[in-house]
């Protein structure tokens, strides 16, 4: 099992209650996924020559008692550029007008137990071992603002349970996947992806589904391009939720082994695996709720 | 008291299920509405008595599993089984039904008025299925006995594999799954249909429909057939 969650809002007033209305629907799946949860938020994009990455720190010596602020003050002295770092615990979102791959390199020198979750100018994201209500509760979920979000609850049945084995999954910059389900070629999609390199990071089946679509996405393809290769390349169960900094996009597998079902207003696109997540959201009686067929691609743009 | 509430937002689903299993039995609540059913699993299931159950809103997994002689109403969409291994009674869904709806009913009438998805009616054991609209791929998937309407379409491998149970489609049919075939509607056909869709409240012409059943060539094993149905 495994739940997953999305939510895409069309007012600025629903934006500034994204978080609080993305919690009940994060809980709702618990059953489905007790033992990790996670969450990638997408904001304001920033300047173009700026960047965020999302950081863990729950790997190293120091843990949730990280010096973050020690971080930013190295950076600045090492690489002359003021970075600004907002810590919840053991995840920080450090943001520096500098090419991200020099922020990662002098990272990965200085900190190699350091975890990268993610990198862009829109993508916020916080992923732990937990249940989904401990793991709202650890970072904050309730006060997240932004126009969309990704959200997972994890049974693990591929790989092991531990922080960077969560979702969302992230490739390239201001893109995430999450996954409900198990794929039966992720070693074949990673033998593809790796001479072209390609570094993968864990062991997990869906890290192939993400870097195969962001490879994809990164040769030149469309979204819906993307995701039709994926069709024919990806096999085995899926239900798949991506972000990207202006829309979600939804598909599943050919014999709909996975759930999803959907609730659509004027006002948001909700998405869970099950209804039971959903049936708090406003006005939901009024809501145009379907199940999304297998095998289409479902796209919502901000 | 002929009728009584449960309202799911504030009371536990497991008291309404075993308020149906007993009290519902001695027949003094006929009718029992479901509130705020938000998507729970298991709503109304392995209900034995001839009581009434409206469900106001979307169900969760298995509403109406196992029903025996109760008609369980759903005034919302249902999720996966509805129905499921529905011995008698009736299962109306007023919107649409996710996977594996009626699977395995061995009586029954289970109504969907919107369309029904995957595997619908698979392994069906002598229950009836009516379906507004269409059905998602692989329905009735060796289904052994019973009947299923389709007003609209249907997916991919309809009636893989049937044993005795007969399939009309009024729609398009994407493909047949191995060993089904149409077959020119009889009187009898008609009849059922008739009987099927009033029953169901639908309103169409029994000749607009396709008589779907099985070839049974695969009731013997045939080693010529070099593994190609």
């Amino acid at each position: 099992m495994c739940g997953i969650v999305g939510l895409l809002v069309k007012t600025p007033a629903l934006s500034e209650r994204l978080g609080e209305l993305m919690v009940p629907m994060l809980i709702g799946m618990t059953e489905r996924g007790p033992d990790s949860a996670g969450l990638a938020v997408f904001t304001a994009a920033l300047p173009a020559n700026e960047r965020k990455l999302s950081l863990y720190s729950g790997l190293t010596e120091e843990g949730a008692d990280f010096n973050w602020q020690g971080l930013a003050h190295d950076m600045k002295a090492h690489l002359g550029v003021a970075a600004k770092v907002e810590a919840k615990g053991n995840h920080a979102i450090l943001t520096a007008a500098l090419d991200p791959e020099v922020i990662k390199r002098w990272i990965r020198e200085h900190h190699p137990r350091l975890y990268l979750l993610s990198t862009g100018r829109s993508i916020d994201l916080y992923k732990d071992i937990g249940t989904p209500a401990d793991v709202a509760a650890r970072y904050d979920f309730m006060h997240m603002k932004g126009t969309h979000l990704v959200g997972h609850t994890r049974m693990a049945t591929e790989s092991a349970v531990t922080p960077e084995r969560a979702h969302p999954f992230t490739a390239g910059e201001d893109f995430c996947l999450v996954h409900n389900g198990s794929l039966s070629n992720p070693n074949g999609i990673r033998r593809m992806l790796e001479p072209r390199g390609i570094h993968f990071e864990t062991d997990n089946d869906t890290e192939a589904a993400c870097r195969f679509l962001e490879w994809r996405l990164r040769e030149g393809d469309d979204l819906e391009i993307a995701l039709q290769k994926g069709f024919e390349e990806l096999d085995g169960f899926y239900t798949f939720l991506m972000g990207t900094p202006d829309k979600l996009a939804l598909i599943r597998d050919p014999f709909a082994c996975k759930p999803a079902v959907v609730a659509e207003t004027d006002d948001y696109v909700a998405i869970a695996s099950e209804f039971r997540s959903l049936a708090h959201l406003p006005d939901v009686k009024h809501a145009h709720v379907f199940e999304p067929a297998p095998e289409e691609m479902y796209v919502w743009t901000v | 008291m002929d009728s009584l509430n449960f309202d799911l937002a504030t009371t536990p689903l497991r008291e309404l299920n075993q308020f149906l299993h007993h009290e519902a039995k001695t027949g003094q609540v006929k009718q029992v509405t479901v509130l705020n059913p938000d998507g729970a699993h298991n709503i109304a299931v392995g209900l034995d008595c001839p009581v009434e159950v409206e469900v106001q809103g979307h169900a969760g997994y298995y509403a109406g599993g196992m029903n025996k002689t109760a008609t369980v109403t759903i005034f919302g969409s249902a999720g996966t089984g509805v129905a499921e291994n529905m011995m008698s009674g009736k299962v109306h869904v007023k919107g649409f039904a996710s996977n594996s709806a009626g699977a395995s009913a061995h009586g029954g009438l289970l109504v969907i008025d919107g369309d029904a998805g995957l595997r619908c009616g698979i392994s069906l054991k002598g229950g009836d299925i009516v379906v507004g609209g269409s059905v998602g791929s692989f329905s009735a998937f060796m289904a052994q006995a019973g009947r299923m309407v389709i007003c609209g379409d249907a997916g991919d491998a309809l009636g893989d594999s049937l044993y005795e149970a007969v399939l009309y489609v009024r729609g398009t049919i994407k493909s047949l799954g191995a060993d089904a075939q149409v077959e020119p509607m009889s009187e009898t056909d008609l009849a059922v249909v008739a009987d099927l869709l009033s029953r169901a409240g639908m309103n169409h012409a029994p000749t607009e429909f396709k008589r779907i059943a099985s070839r049974r060539e695969l009731y013997h094993w045939n080693a010529d057939a070099n593994q190609e149905y």
